[in-house]
């Protein structure tokens, strides 16, 4: 996985609520049994113009097709973004187009730690600093761009804004590391097995 | 110290609190599906990663077959068939029981984890899908994940975790005629949005829970997760005990015994403590339906659609009016006047047999208006059978029903079979999202008697002034 210490991009700001995992890659884009090939398909519904059923082209509204902010690698977001589907598809998905980072004032749960096993870093901040930060980017989305460190746990602005936002350390550790939670966890074997063969006994009929 | 029925199963899970201060906890059964099962076991092939114990883990085929009669691999959602036939060949290499799509025990993966007893109370369980949260219901603590989760469960029986909050539904009261645990589950978000159940282990509790049959507290816990939960639980009761007892998983003799001597503990400890609380009194909610495009846009049948410039949130107006603009409707018109095109009963949210037959009584008798598309989707092979022998098959077909094979089907639109744009249907199922059940669709998320009424109408309807043949 691709570690995550700082960044500095383009942040563009999709400033709705709710974003859930259908929008940001729609059912139908998920044709292959793949974990690529899945950025064409992020926020397709907002993305593209449809008749129908079939995409007439780019939406020049949407914010990711506007030229200022080509490259954008932050994504500033409304409250309870990822919620809805399980999909993992919805962070390869953004993480392939070129994201690093998605700030919020929450995620959906499952989002959340889809991201951050896929070297996407999740920020939670409160929906003011979003604005703000929203509102700097708006000026000159080229050059003002966001900067984020996870080792100070800090975003800021060129302009001299800086906000805090929490992690949990175990979330942090994978991100700044690259780390691969199944080979952490298994360097817990015996400890897992030790579990079974106790587990085995007090609840057997757990056990196929 | 008294404890939640949460931390119960919580600390029985527990294998090591870890450094970097995860919870290290062990996973009873891992159920997949062909959309996400196949990605999740080739890409362990990759890596050369094994699954752990393959006789605890389960697949169904539900998400991309089509539900036509006489279906097979083929499918209209585009790429389908490598989907069905990956998760085929990966299962059978991994050594994975696969209710294929010709298995008399093939349905929705969450509906049939609970009909084979593969889910029982005190287990973890999870599967690469949202609406695991289902199985709360019988006392288990089943949450939805990713994929790259689903592979560290597959391979090592454990996830590592960070201990959610924990947060109490208590309902309170009994429901009024006519009313269901969809309508409760739609009047919480609606109350209390989509996310306020953020990031929290709900326990469903208090003697409006505990008076719901156990294929209700399913629907309730299945859409927990629509209140942005991790997920919902329920305390396994001498309901839970009726329904699994005799079930293909569930364990029997003496195991049955040892099994429901543990069961019995599994129930919160009167002083033990919650994150935050909540209380509904159930006697005060009716059938309810949604109006826009996120769950939280939830009202009763008897309300209007609201006006966004009310609101004082902006990011909450404006959602509203996004929704509005979607859905093709304006703020003040009463909920119980729009019309539909489409009337969809499916899901795993509402296709058991009890959401069938709820259906079924409106229906019986009944035609559908002629320019509407309706279609029911039993949730598992079992349920179509059952529903078949009751005669259930016959009351929808005769009413203007189209009656399909088992599984996810409309409930979201892969590129395949779908709703049409600016179409509008009444849906049995749990999101109500842009594009959810086709490119443009519009969804209104209702209970199936709700569904049924407004398929004779032809407009969103109340079920309890449908006059009822016995
Ligand atoms: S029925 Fe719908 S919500 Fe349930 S698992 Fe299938 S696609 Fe998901």
């Amino acid at each position: 996985m691709k570690p995550f210490t700082t960044h500095s991009g383009i942040a563009a700001p999709l400033l709705r609520i709710n974003i859930d995992t259908d929008a940001i890659i729609p059912s139908r884009e998920m044709r292959r049994v793949s974990k690529r090939g899945l950025s064409e398909g992020l926020f397709a519904g907002w993305r593209y113009l449809y008749e129908d059923d079939k995409k007439l082209g780019a939406n020049p509204d949407f914010i990711l097709n506007k030229p200022e902010y080509a490259g954008a690698s932050i994504l500033l977001a409304g409250d309870n973004f990822g919620c809805g589907s399980s999909r993992e598809h919805a962070v390869w998905a953004l993480a392939e187009y070129g994201f690093r980072a998605v700030i919020a004032p929450a995620f959906g749960s499952i989002f959340y730690n889809n991201a951050v096993r896929n070297g996407l870093l999740p920020v939670e901040l409160s929906e003011q600093s979003i604005t703000a930060l929203a509102e700097y980017s708006t000026r000159a989305p080229a050059t003002n761009h966001v900067n984020i460190s996870l080792e100070n746990t800090t975003v800021s602005s060129n302009a001299g804004d800086e906000f805090h936002f929490d992690i949990e350390p175990l979330h942090k550790e994978m991100l700044l590391q690259g780390l691969d939670a199944i080979d952490m966890t298994l360097k817990h074997l015996d400890e897992i097995e030790e579990f079974q063969n106790r587990d085995k006994t007090s609840r057997s009929w757990a056990y196929l | 110290m008294p404890k939640t029925l949460f931390e119960k199963i919580w600390n029985d899970h527990l294998i090591a609190e870890l450094d970097d201060g995860a919870c290290l906890l062990h996973v009873d059964r891992v159920f997949l599906h062909e959309r996400t099962g196949g990605i999740a076991l080739s890409s362990m092939e990759a890596e050369q990663r094994q699954v752990r114990n393959p006789g605890h883990v389960f697949c169904t085929m539900d998400h991309i077959i089509d539900t036509f009669p006489g279906r097979g691999d083929a499918t209209m959602a585009p790429g389908g068939r490598q989907f069905i036939t990956s998760a085929r060949q990966a299962t059978r290499r991994a050594g994975i029981t696969l209710f294929d799509v010709n298995d008399p025990r093939q349905g929705i993966s969450h509906v049939i984890s609970a009909e084979l007893g593969v889910t029982l109370p005190g287990l973890t369980v999870v599967c690469p899908d949202s609406h695991t949260c289902t199985l709360g219901a019988l006392g288990a603590l089943a949450w939805g994940i990713g994929s790259s989760e689903c592979e560290h469960a597959l391979t090592t029986e454990t996830l590592r975790l960070v201990k959610p909050k924990q947060m109490a539904v208590r309902l309170q009261g009994g429901l009024a005629a006519g009313v269901t645990a969809k309508d409760v589950i739609l009047h919480l978000t609606g109350k209390y949005s989509a996310s306020g159940g953020s990031g929290c282990a709900i326990e469903f509790c208090g003697e409006g829970t505990r008076r719901l049959p156990v294929e209700a507290r399913m629907t309730l816990c299945n859409m927990a997760v629509e209140f942005s939960a991790f997920t919902g639980i329920i305390a396994p009761d001498d309901e839970t005990l009726k329904y699994i007892s005799g079930r293909p998983y569930a364990p029997e003799g003496g195991e049955w015994d040892k099994a429901v001597e543990y069961w019995r503990r599994l129930h919160t400890d009167a002083g033990a403590k919650y994150d935050k609380e909540l209380h509904l009194d159930l006697a005060e909610i009716e059938p309810t339906v949604t109006w826009g495009t996120s769950p939280q846009h939830a009202i009763g049948i008897s309300g209007m659609i609201p006006d966004p410039d009310k609101e004082s949130n902006k990011g909450t107006r404006q959602a509203m009016q996004r929704a509005m603009d979607y859905m093709g409707l304006t703020a003040g018109t009463a909920i119980n006047t729009i019309p539909i095109d489409a009337a969809f009963i499916g899901s795993c949210t509402n296709s058991r047999l009890s959401d069938l037959r709820d259906a079924a009584r409106i229906l019986k008798g009944n035609k559908i208006t002629r320019r509407i598309k309706a279609i029911c989707v039993p949730g598992s092979s079992r349920i179509k059978r059952e529903a078949e022998q009751e005669g259930i098959d016959r009351i929808f077909t005769e009413a203007g029903f189209e009656w399909r094979e088992s599984g996810c089907s409309m409930c979201f639109y892969a590129g395949g079979e779908g709703f049409a744009e600016r179409e509008r249907i009444i849906s049995s199922t749990n999101r109500n999202f842009e594009g959810r059940q086709g490119q443009g669709a519009r969804s209104h998320l209702a209970s199936p008697a709700t569904v049924a009424a407004s398929a004779l109408t032809g407009f969103i309807t109340d079920a309890r002034n449908m006059a009822i043949q016995q």
